[in-house]
């Protein structure tokens, strides 16, 4: 028989709407304005590590966006102050307990803020949620990459050799890590080593290495490594959101851009052409701000306690 | 064999790993938001039994391997080996004392038992879930005392030694769950 009906309950459906209504509700009462960016663009990210869906319309190639970032940049260099948006975002190839390839993003930017800031922010928004739904407020933690990875994995990540890294993460994953990058390598130990063991309850990582910056300024931290100005959130282990103190340099994130693109093509991976939008605003000049995207279908697993994400929405890619 | 991607990746599924034979046993998909995408897999190593957990790129492969189950009928142990036939055509195959395993204490012939078969030769050997023994030692069965819920060792005619109640006596026949190694019943 067809399978017609969703994979939430009809309580889980109520959570869900509510949950939509009381993060409206926390940005209203903060004086940030909502904004619904397109979903369907001509451009889409570069990142080596996120795949887009391609969407051709009107005799062009065309992409569903990644996340709102591109679009809500422009308009910030356009002026418009603090935004947020709630809605869908699309990866392609991501299905599991925690991914499903259409989701739901919170994303939002604070003018003259920095990352430390917003995690403040981050905070107030799930204890808010947290109490509106009858639950006593997650404890919050905050730390550097380093400090966990350290408390971990007895080793600094920013000054370890790749080798050592290569060692760790063939000890950690398999052997097919032997030759892996900085980056992969550093992805595998944090997820599968220190992801797991972060405390329960909210908590923050700052100051990641350099090599993962995207969209981040970089800057020196205390012992003279170079790390990234980037934030994530995890809630009870599970990676809710992803945070920077924003590049605003068009210049350089252009270079970002062009060597995400050699990546990609080195890796055999679809070749998108850069925003080259993106890059004329960030010219124009974007306002320093801090910017923050929050799985809003994760936040709600965490809430009820569901084990899957496809318990938490309509309908799960399986049902579509 | 083919090859199999980590996307391909199902319980059940005979890989190669390491030069060894592996049943997938979970895949779970994990991904940083901004990094590497990977697979955290669950797998038996056939030939040793050992669980292990790896973590893959996600879109390598493996290599399939050239494993499968059979049902087949155990004849009789040589003193070097143990001998299984295909019910249907009748083949024979000699499965050395590695194979056969824990398998060996429950053993009788003519039991109907599943052979993992790794390029041709048994691998491992799992008898039947129940099977059906005599008792061949243990001390004398104290009559009513069926009541009292003690327990005492009892060796099997197959040489594997149970818990049974007090009151049962060499050459009664038992009935044992060969997973957990439990006394089910007395059968006469």
């Amino acid at each position: 028989m067809t399978n017609w009906q969703p994979g939430a309950s009809l309580a889980m459906l109520r959570y869900r709407a509510k949950l939509l209504a009381d993060l409206r509700k926390f940005f209203s009462q903060h004086g940030v304005n909502e904004v619904d960016v397109p979903l369907l663009g001509r451009s889409t990210v570069t990142d080596s590590n996120i795949e887009s869906i391609a969407a051709n319309t009107l005799g062009g190639s065309g992409y569903l966006q990644t996340s709102p970032e591109y679009f809500m940049k422009r308009l910030l260099a356009a002026g418009t102050g603090d935004i947020y948006c709630l809605g869908k975002a699309f990866r392609n190839g991501e299905a599991g307990q925690r991914h499903n390839p259409e989701f739901t993003l919170l994303e939002w930017y604070r003018c003259g803020w920095d990352e430390h800031q917003l995690m403040g922010e981050v905070a107030d928004l799930i204890s808010q949620i947290y109490t509106a739904n009858g639950q006593s407020p997650v404890a919050v933690h905050r730390g550097s990459y380093a400090d966990y990875f350290a408390e971990m994995l007895a080793v600094d990540p920013h000054a370890a050799t790749l080798d050592q890294l290569q060692q760790l993460a063939v000890a950690a994953g398999s052997h097919s890590w032997a030759g892996e990058t900085r980056a992969n390598c550093l992805d595998l130990l944090f997820s599968v080593q220190v992801e797991p063991r972060l405390p329960q309850g909210l908590v923050f990582v700052y100051d990641y290495p350099a090599c993962q910056s995207a969209l981040a300024q970089t800057t020196t931290n205390s012992q003279g490594h170079l790390v990234s100005r980037r934030f994530e959130a995890f809630l009870n282990g599970m990676e809710l959101a992803n945070g920077y103190f924003e590049l605003r340099d068009g210049a350089e994130q252009g270079q970002r851009f062009a060597a995400d693109i050699r990546a990609r093509s080195a890796a055999n991976k679809p070749v998108v052409a850069l925003d080259n939008h993106l890059i004329a605003a960030l010219q124009q000049g974007l306002p320093s701000c801090a910017g923050v995207a929050l799985g809003v279908d994760r936040l709600l697993m965490q809430l009820q306690g569901a084990d899957s994400i496809a318990q938490v929405m309509p309908f799960s890619w399986d049902r579509c | 064999m083919a090859n199999y991607s980590t996307n391909e990746f199902r319980s059940g599924l005979k890989v190669m790993l390491d030069g060894d034979p592996c049943s997938i046993l979970e895949n779970e998909f994990v991904k940083p938001g901004k990094g590497q995408a990977f697979n955290r897999v669950k797998l038996r190593n056939l030939k040793t039994g050992r669980v292990l957990e790896k973590t893959f790129k996600s879109g390598e492969a493996l290599e399939g391997a050239d494993v499968m189950d059979m049902d087949m009928q155990y004849l009789y142990n040589d003193g070097d080996f143990w001998y299984f036939m295909e019910p249907e055509s009748f083949e024979q195959h000699q499965a050395n004392e590695n194979a056969v395993g824990d398998a060996l204490q429950w053993l009788s012939e003519q039991d109907i038992c599943v052979v993992t078969l790794y390029n041709g030769a048994p691998l491992s050997v799992v008898p039947p879930n129940h099977v059906e023994l005599e008792i061949v030692e243990t001390d004398p069965g104290l009559r009513g005392d069926t009541a009292q819920g003690g327990s005492k060792p009892a060796k099997l005619v197959t040489g594997a030694t149970v818990k049974v109640p007090l009151f049962l006596d060499q050459g009664d026949v038992i009935k044992v769950d060969t997973r957990t190694g439990e006394y089910q019943g007395r059968v006469k």
